[in-house]
């Protein structure tokens, strides 16, 4: 672990994130009206997001397939993938609940987090919140496992 | 369908996807958001350090798009700051409770054919788009 490598690694994660925040403000999915369009089936739709979504996984669902046959990614030992397979109460509620929070503002974390630079009070107030929803899973569910 | 957008759709789509393409490639994660950030922890540890990359890319990001297309962000909401606070601790609390929001469910997880992600996708989905019929469409503009 020298620290051209380490440097390198982190350089393409936060291209990674750069790309990723692009991607959310070209299609305007920071916009929450434009996803309360989407969501809301009996207004006049905007089918935008689930193109979105579409085109995005037919860029994923080929190349993860690839990936994954390798051995190890470029700049890690191992992949650091999701391990858990059982369809539990804790994923459909926690679903259920994220659904409730993205219908009422048309925001979820990742718009959230971009549309944090343009210094909307509303993003603010939803991103500070959101965070506090975070803590407070980690301090009820996770600090004592 | 007039507020169709399909060209940027398909552009943002094909970034998103390149971007969480480019993270698995090279780094072995999964560019789920609310995993990503929440995953932060006090005090510093080494693991802190891709997550913040990830994170600073992704606050820089529209900096660069206004900067290049020499446009303003839209963002438009209707929602109070009451209803912001609730759904943002909605959002928050239940992302990790269900391990993953749109991101790391909805474009990671299925290109995994993972069966949770399925579930979460198709949960998360529902449950949004009947918030929005409850709100909208039987109790009113909120």
């Amino acid at each position: 672990m020298d620290n051209k490598v380490n440097f390198l690694a982190l350089g393409t994660v936060f291209a990674s994130g750069l790309l990723f925040g692009l991607g959310l403000v070209v299609s305007q999915m920071i916009n929450p009206a434009k996803v309360i369009g989407f969501l809301d089936l009996a207004g006049d739709w905007d089918p935008s997001l689930a193109l979105v979504m579409a085109t995005a996984l037919a860029v994923t669902i080929p190349f993860f397939r690839l990936i994954l046959k390798r051995k190890s990614p470029l700049f890690e030992a191992n992949f650091s993938l999701p391990d858990k397979t059982d369809l539990d109460l804790r994923l459909i509620s926690g679903a259920v609940l994220f659904g409730i929070g993205w219908g009422l503002a048309g925001l979820c974390p990742g718009p959230a987090l971009v549309g944090l630079t343009s210094l909307d009070s509303s993003v603010l107030i939803f991103v500070a919140a959101m965070l506090g929803g975070m803590l407070l899973h980690y301090f009820l569910l996770e600090s004592r496992d | 369908m007039e507020n169709f957008t399909p060209i940027n759709s398909i552009m943002g789509g094909l970034l998103i996807g390149l971007a969480a393409t480019l993270l698995l490639w090279a780094n072995g994660r999964i560019a789920g958001i609310s995993g990503i950030l929440s995953g932060i922890r006090i005090p510093i540890q080494a693991d802190n350090a891709w997550r913040t990359c990830f994170i600073a890319g992704l606050l820089l990001a529209p900096i660069g798009y206004m900067v290049l297309s020499g446009r303003e962000l839209e963002i438009a909401t209707q929602a109070s700051p009451t209803l912001l606070i609730v759904a943002g601790l909605a959002v928050g609390f239940g992302t990790r409770l269900g391990s993953g929001c749109t991101s790391g469910h909805g474009i990671c997880g299925i290109a995994r054919f993972s069966g949770r992600s399925f579930l979460a996708t198709a949960t998360f989905m529902g449950s949004a788009i009947l918030t929005v019929y409850l709100t909208r469409h039987l109790m009113g503009a909120l």
